[in-house]
């Protein structure tokens, strides 16, 4: 029903791209799959010359040796992590005021993909500071947040997966993204405050603050890497997920790719 | 709100295993860290803090999915729902009945069992003000997962997994008071932050409470 009400509005507008048309999963579905390749072949162009700066150009850090190097991995995968519990609660708070379908269905696509990076950025962090520091993990308040959203990732996926109503799972996963939303920065000051009371390590997260040019143009582009294939990922993610709730209708039937 | 306080304080009473299981598991809970870790008494006023709060956030844990669970069941929340008094009043009057069953007394409890771990009197004032505190907003905060968890597959678990990271805050002013005391640097931020957070809770959580309740009934 929602399709002809937004086929009607349509013809009202013509010559102008009417935006909300893509919001119904009919239209976006094809849509998704059109720019889908866009965005691998820049995750791979940015990913290729990311990674050709991280390994030949970036000079050898002065104290930490080649070991540096997984930052280009560390602080991307940091950064995306945080970047998409923002976007998918952005989804979620859209879903939830203009009960649309396909917001909650991105916010559903994005939940695995930002889990992995909070997951590679603990991993990538540990590997670091085990030759730096000398231990894997320090109860640091950066780390400790970082678990603290890989929980509240996990916390998200799970509470989806465990509701079998689509839509009644997409509402409150969104309830659950949005109180994340307002508990991540408490959580982070609460961490922050609770680690400098309680100093005792002698660790220190905090870098040299000039870093070479070349090793942030490395670290820009591994994130612009990483961040194109988060796009990629969640567009094909989306479009399983399209593909899996309305197999019922009959624009799904259609397709080429069903049907065959 | 105050009839339906009353209505779930009478509920509880009337059925004075569940509340008194959650008190038990408290006392249980922090009598076994002294038996894991040894009884050198230095190191025992050290954790005291941790291990009692982390008591008191696992003991309000096993109260929580009763407070709208039962109701759900028969049919209540759904009158609830309809009635002319805003739901999210409603919410606050359960939320309160589920502090004063499951918190209150592990306020009245824990300088008690801070005795066992050898406060001194300042830290106990400080422990049972800072839980005074924390624990309603345990409550408040908990009711957000059990409205979100209510009638899915698993809820228990899937609770406490929701939860927990959002008790992190409370916990961490809530043990680093009493530290922050024993230490010399005194109470007194601690105590106000965890009493912002206790308003933050108070005025957002029935409503995010009210949203999910809405959401599992529709």
């Amino acid at each position: 029903m929602s399709e002809i009400v937004i086929n009607n509005r349509m013809g009202m507008s013509q010559g102008v791209i009417h935006w909300f048309k893509f919001a119904s999963p009919s239209s976006f579905y094809p849509l998704a799959g059109k720019m889908q390749p866009w965005f691998w072949a820049l995750a791979a162009v940015f990913g290729i010359a990311g990674l050709w700066i991280s390994f030949f150009v970036a000079p050898t850090d002065a104290t930490q040796g080649e070991g540096y190097r997984i930052i280009f991995v560390h602080v991307p995968a940091s950064w995306l992590s945080m970047f998409i519990y923002m976007v998918m609660a952005t989804w979620a708070g859209i879903g939830l005021a203009l009960n649309a379908r396909l917001s909650g269905m991105m916010a559903q696509a994005l939940a695995p993909t930002g889990a992995l990076m909070a997951f590679l950025s603990l991993w990538t962090g540990a590997f670091w500071g085990k030759p730096m520091w000398g231990t894997w993990w320090v109860w640091d308040a950066r780390l400790t947040s970082e678990l603290i959203l890989f929980f509240l990732y996990l916390g998200f996926i799970a509470l989806q997966a465990a509701i079998d109503d689509p839509r009644r799972a997409d509402k409150a996963g969104a309830i659950l993204a949005l109180v994340g939303v307002v508990n991540v920065p408490i959580i982070y000051f609460s961490v922050k405050w609770w680690n400098t009371l309680h100093q005792g390590s002698s660790v220190s997260m905090t870098r040299a603050p000039s870093m070479a040019q070349t090793m942030l143009w490395g670290m820009l582009l591994m994130a612009l890497a990483f961040w194109m294939y988060s796009v990629a990922m969640a567009l094909k993610r989306v479009r399983t997920i399209i593909l899996e709730r309305e197999a019922h209708t009959d624009w799904v039937r259609k397709l080429a790719e069903v049907s065959e | 709100m105050l009839a339906v306080m009353r209505r779930d304080l009478l509920l509880a009473m009337r059925r004075k295993t569940e509340v008194l299981t959650a008190l038990f598991f408290f006392v249980i809970v922090t009598s076994l860290f002294p038996l894991g870790i040894g009884p050198e008494t230095a190191l025992l006023r050290k954790i005291a803090p941790g291990v009692l709060w982390v008591g008191a956030l696992l003991s309000t844990m096993l109260g929580l999915q009763r407070m709208f669970a039962a109701d759900h069941a028969d049919g209540t929340l759904e009158q609830m729902l309809l009635s002319p008094t805003p739901l999210g009043l409603l919410v606050s009057g359960k939320n309160m009945a589920h502090w004063l069953v499951s918190g209150l007394p592990l306020v009245l409890l824990a300088p008690l069992l801070g005795v066992q771990f050898d406060l001194d009197a300042g830290s106990l004032g400080v422990l049972t003000l800072g839980l005074l505190l924390g624990t309603p907003v345990l409550s408040l905060v908990g009711g957000i997962g059990a409205a979100l968890t209510l009638g899915v597959r698993g809820g228990g678990v899937l609770l406490s997994l929701l939860v927990l990271p959002l008790y992190i805050p409370t916990l961490i002013f809530g043990a680093g008071a009493v530290q922050a005391h024993s230490s010399g640097l005194g109470a007194t931020g601690h105590l106000s932050l965890l009493a912002a957070l206790l308003v933050m809770a108070l005025f957002f959580a029935p409503w995010a409470t009210t949203a999910a309740l809405r959401i599992a009934l529709e």
